[in-house]
């Protein structure tokens, strides 16, 4: 089975966020870039799949080269080959369509992304990828069981689940619960130095929407405390300052 | 030129979210002189399709087909692609729920139009130029989205846009879709879903609780406060992670982004990943012991005291107030 798992490299979670050029820019200085959060899974689980015999793993990135050492990371956890699309990851279609234009010619059984980056939160590169392609897709999955060439998936619907089965190839998003993120030996770490990373060229995607300004959230007044034996008093505001209950 | 509005049910009743929507493509109908046609998919019956009229959108589509009466994400997305063509529909408004989310790329594919996702309000229009507010950074941050692109796929973040009643009679016209056996390939096995509960993502009010409650077995309180407020429960990622509450309730940077009216935070410190997640909400309350929890920065109000001793008062208070 072979396997792609599709990477973005998103700001540590504990980073700050403020923007430059007159607030039409994410400023980077200082920021400590990681393998999105939801990536790591879909790649914690190919792994988990590929030491259990079931295929090999690559992994693809679109970014400079800049995310060298994400790519690294990701070869490190355990993939066995990469591939760098060489552009700035401009917007999710444009993202997804230089993925599929990869994966077209590859025939990968199994296409797996992070359920949503947490930059930009879009939950869009997967089903773009599986529309492009033409194959089934799973935007949000919180199990994945590969069996052979079928797959047994629980998909996230609000306030439970449904369990889906459908046969490879397909795209899907993985959400928490689907494995636990792996963390690299000393043994990855070494070895994924002379594992492959090969680097394409882009191909052109129209542009359809543009970031023009970013903003910080307004800023909260100041909290008003309650002491703890006056509940009464939070109820009465919960109701009739703020008109929420 | 029209707007189309795919408005989403579970099990042939629509969602909040639906008629969210509805009031939404209303809105941005009138602001473009547009006008508006809601799309339903699989079995709702008369009574429940009138309740797209009482929300001001008169003109329903209806595809009700076998197949189609189950969610299939190929299927769903090949109908609306279809309907937006046949009714020309330049600008398709879908809910930004878990089906949506999955159904919007692909609708914006077929129809080589722009995704907007995750829409916080109505847009900025300015000739051809639309300008859309979204969160990014999970909701540390906004941004303004522009696109002159002719189609627009649009979804709409639960819980931003208010469902205004506009009562308005419906004609529901039917629809035969076309559709290819090839967007039927997943089998749907099973369905589970908590009917008596309140679903998260589309909540009024969210009572969350985090390690300050010191073991799954004191979520008695935190669940019987939910259901006196019509709440749904979440909890924070060190909560989950310790499995005391599934992965679905975990709020936060890597979990679900919430905007409620209302969000009662207990027992939970306010750590930056978790504040991502949730600082959209209309109004924080924060019940923590420690009075220097960063949670008390950012919410409106505050009780520094013991969640053992605060939530049980709290219910009492609010059963008193309900009489």
């Amino acid at each position: 089975m072979k396997i792609l798992v599709c990477i973005s490299q998103v700001p540590d979670t504990t980073s700050k966020i403020t923007f430059t050029d007159n607030n039409t820019a994410f400023n980077t200085a200082g920021i400590q870039f990681i393998i999105n959060p939801y990536d790591e899974i879909a790649l914690s689980k190919a792994v988990e799949l590929a030491e259990g015999g079931q295929g090999n793993v690559t992994v693809i990135h679109v970014g400079e080269a800049a995310s060298d050492a994400t790519i690294r990371k990701a070869l490190a956890i355990g993939a066995y080959e990469a591939v760098r699309v060489d552009a700035v990851p401009r917007d999710a279609w444009f993202v997804a369509n230089q993925i599929a234009n990869y994966a077209k010619e590859q025939s990968f059984d199994l296409i797996l992304t992070g359920r949503e980056s947490i930059d930009y939160n879009g939950v869009q590169v997967g089903s773009y990828i599986a529309e492009l392609l033409g194959i089934p897709s799973i935007a949000i999955a919180k199990k994945i069981e590969i069996n052979g060439t079928e797959a047994t998936i629980d998909r996230e619907i609000e306030g439970g689940k449904e369990v889906l089965s459908v046969s490879l190839p397909i795209v899907i998003g993985a959400a928490e619960g689907v494995a636990e993120p792996k963390i690299p030996n000393m043994r990855g770490i070494m070895g994924a130095r002379s594992k492959p990373l090969q680097v394409i060229s882009p191909i052109d995607v129209p542009v359809l929407s543009t970031i023009k300004q970013y903003e910080s959230p307004a800023p909260r007044g100041a909290v008003k405390l309650i002491e703890p034996d006056n509940v009464a008093q939070l109820v009465e505001l919960l109701h009739s300052e703020a008109k929420v209950i | 030129m029209s707007i189309l509005v795919y408005i989403e049910n579970i099990e042939g009743a629509f969602k909040k979210s639906a008629f969210e929507a509805i009031s939404y493509a209303k809105a941005i109908g009138e602001l473009t002189q547009q006008e508006v046609q809601a799309l339903s998919i699989g079995q709702v019956d008369e009574t429940e399709l009138n309740k797209v009229g009482k929300y001001g959108v008169g003109k329903v589509i209806r595809v009700n087909t076998d197949k189609l009466s189950q969610f299939q994400n190929q299927a769903y997305a090949a109908v609306i692609a279809d309907v937006a063509r046949q009714v020309g529909a330049t600008s398709i408004i879908l809910s930004n729920s878990f089906s949506g989310k999955g159904l919007a790329p692909r609708v914006a594919a077929k129809l080589e139009a722009a995704l907007i996702d995750g829409a916080l309000e109505l847009p900025t229009i300015s000739g051809s130029s639309w300008e859309f507010r979204k969160s990014v950074f999970s909701s540390k941050a906004i941004a303004t989205v522009e696109t002159s692109a002719a189609t627009k796929v649009i979804t709409l973040n639960p819980n931003t846009f208010e469902a205004k009643e506009a009562d308005t009679p419906i004609s529901v016209e039917d629809f035969q879709p076309s559709v290819q056996d090839k967007d039927f390939s997943i089998i749907i096995k099973d369905i589970v879903r908590a009917t008596d509960k309140v679903a998260l993502p589309e909540a009024s009010i969210v009572v969350s609780a985090g390690r300050g409650m010191k073991g799954p077995e004191n979520w008695g309180m935190i669940e019987e406060l939910a259901e006196i407020l019509g709440a749904a429960t979440a909890c924070s990622k060190p909560v989950s992670d310790a499995g005391w509450r599934p992965h679905a309730e975990h709020v936060g940077q890597t979990g679900l982004a919430v905007s409620p009216n209302l969000y009662i935070a207990i027992g939970i410190s306010g750590a930056i990943q978790h504040l991502a997640g949730v600082s959209s909400s209309k109004t924080i309350v924060v019940i923590n012991k420690d009075p220097e929890a960063p949670f008390f920065k950012v919410a409106d109000y505050g009780i520094v005291g013991d969640a053992f001793d605060v939530v049980p008062r709290l219910i009492e208070a609010l059963k008193l107030k309900k009489g």
